[in-house]
């Protein structure tokens, strides 16, 4: 083998290079070093996307492990940005007393999660496949029992930390059937032997049951909404977005590379999926009163929604859901930053009734979080009705044309209780609101920058053609 | 030789020893140890399917090696969140985590 192949995996490097340099940084710097920490995170993390904003070519190491190809690294790319968001949006709640001195911690684990991520998407080979999985999952249960003095906090991760081991253990066991009736575990050599036997199917079905766990789609959903409640809300949006995002793609691309000939029982299997998510999460989030849990039930939702992408298998589909996770992580990462800054300057405030009567005394915020809900919810001129559009679109052309309706009739659905937290903070009257407060430089910034994409990323329709571009290279 | 079959009705026996005991029982701890019986048949079946079916390359060896190497990582890793709920709690059954819920 050739090692200076390894050269080649430039997002990987870079970022571990960041991570080395934050963990020396954490040791060395000293007080007045550590001042600057969260800058100096934030900094990296913009260069690291800047260094690698330029999709590179199609990579192939040591006999196609490792693959990376345009849209692998444009999804690379929004993940970090994912992550800048999510770091940027934690300072206040690291400079906790609490937290302060283990801020060092949090920016390491998050950033050994992304790299995980990173192996992930850009995997050959179920081997780098479940190291990356399981890089990006074992960290996240550390980060979930970050507030370990907390008692919800802790069960939250209890309860990640089995049902992701669990999790993964039924998807090995998928995996080692597809080993034992083919003989290898790479991808391309997959394509050729894969048969649609019932052993096979067998394989299939543990595999997605692993995968269901990590994307939380309805007959796996039951650690979801426990967990986003319990864990830190910076790292709620991470889990919700961020690791969200990555596993739907991974689904795609494995679909679209191993499981070709099982396409017709994915889809029959996926279809029952789509419909229980999104209809029975619909149903769970109306009754919630913990505005942590309820975005727990809307992300399950939307999940759902990213799936109905992926059940097609069209590279018109990965567009759509590449640009459905992008626009569904700025919206909802803009949701999680105010009910993060929120969280800290009124002691903990998270449920929906402390939210009446927000416009009066924060109108800002307010007017922010109705952006980013109507996005989430897909109103018109923002963003979130176009990727909406796509995805729907993707479907329909590959004739799933009943599950499309039933997704158009959970929309309005899901319309209402998005709505029910804009009717708090604008009409319910509330004698004794959340008191005006200013939010801090970064979580400012943040929120710029998400409403700028819940605004811009739907009325610019490039955004969809440059990734459309770059699909059809996988 | 001892056929295929038989290793392959121990491992199957054994993951599902692992699913069950992952529903029934009300210790963290022994949740935990569910879950690997669970990693652990695994393990056997790339071994013996390697060993058996595909023995001119070590791929399935080499998969069963980093799956006990990332058992360990994830006993580590459960049993200090473990440590921590003990902290919490002062003691380790599940009964105890019910705070989050509708």
């Amino acid at each position: 083998m050739n090692y200076s192949q390894i050269l080649l995996m430039r997002p990987e490097l870079s970022l571990i290079a960041l991570i080395v340099f934050y963990l020396l940084y954490d040791l060395i710097a000293g007080e007045k070093g550590r001042k600057y920490f969260h800058l100096v995170v934030s900094l990296g993390l913009v260069a690291h996307i800047a260094y690698n904003l330029c999709p590179t070519g199609a990579v192939s190491i040591s006999e196609g492990m490792y693959l990376s190809s345009p849209i692998i690294g444009i999804v690379k790319t929004i993940l970090t940005f994912g992550t800048l968001i999510v770091v940027m949006q934690s300072d206040l709640w690291l400079k906790r007393e609490d937290t302060v001195i283990r801020r060092g911690e949090f920016y390491v684990i998050t950033l050994f999660t992304l790299l995980g991520m990173f192996y992930m998407v850009s995997s050959g080979h179920f081997l780098l496949f479940f190291i990356g999985l399981e890089m990006a999952s074992v960290p996240m249960s550390c980060l979930v029992a970050f507030n370990k003095y907390n008692h919800e906090s802790v069960e939250a991760a209890a309860k990640y930390v089995l049902s992701a081991l669990f999790s993964s253990g039924l998807m090995m066991f998928g995996i080692s059937f597809i080993y034992g009736l083919n003989g290898s575990l790479y991808f391309n050599d997959l394509l050729q032997t894969i048969t649609a036997s019932p052993a096979q199917i067998m394989a299939l079905v543990f595999f997605t049951a692993g995968l269901g766990f990590k994307l939380s789609l309805v007959p796996f959903h039951l650690w979801t909404a426990d967990v986003y409640e319990g864990a830190p809300t910076n790292v709620t949006g991470y889990l919700s977005v961020v690791s969200k995002g990555a596993v739907a793609f991974v689904t795609l691309t494995i679909l679209l590379k191993v499981f070709v000939p099982l396409l017709g029982e994915w889809q029959q299997m996926m279809w029952w999926m789509i419909v229980a998510s999104i209809t029975i999460a619909n149903l769970f989030a109306i009754r919630q009163k913990n505005i942590k849990r309820f975005f727990a039930f809307s992300s399950i939702s939307q999940a759902g929604y990213i799936m109905l992408a992926a059940i097609c298998a069209t590279p018109v589909a990965m567009t759509s859901l590449v640009y459905y996770v992008i626009v569904y992580m700025v919206a909802n990462l803009a949701v999680f930053g105010i009910i993060s800054v929120v969280e800290q300057r009124s002691n903990g405030k998270v449920g929906i009734s402390d939210y009446d009567g927000f416009y009066q005394t924060n109108p800002k915020l307010a007017f922010v979080m109705t952006i980013a809900l109507f996005s989430l919810a897909g109103i018109p001129p923002f963003a979130g009705f176009f990727s909406k559009i796509f995805v729907f679109w993707a479907a329909f052309k590959a004739g799933f044309w009943v599950l499309v309706f039933i997704a158009l009739l959970n929309t309005i659905l899901s319309l209402y209780y998005y709505l029910l937290i804009v009717k708090a903070m604008y009409i319910t009257p509330n004698d004794n609101p959340i008191t005006h407060f200013k939010s801090d430089g970064y979580t400012r910034v943040s929120l710029v920058l998400c409403l700028i994409g819940v605004l811009v990323l739907g009325i610019v329709s490039s955004v969809f053609g440059i990734l459309n571009a770059y699909s059809f290279g996988l | 030789m001892v056929p295929m079959q038989y290793y392959l009705l121990v491992s199957t026996f054994m993951m599902f020893v692992g699913v069950f005991g992952f529903f029934t029982r009300r210790n963290l701890l022994t949740i935990l140890i569910s879950v690997e019986l669970v990693l652990n048949a695994v393990d056997i079946n790339f071994a013996v399917f390697n060993r058996y079916l595909y023995p001119e390359h070590l791929e399935g060896m080499f998969f069963s090696v980093f799956s006990i190497g990332l058992s360990a990582v994830e006993a580590a890793v459960a049993i200090a969140i473990i440590i921590v709920v003990y902290r919490n709690l002062e003691n380790i059954r599940v009964t105890g985590l019910n705070k989050l819920k509708d």
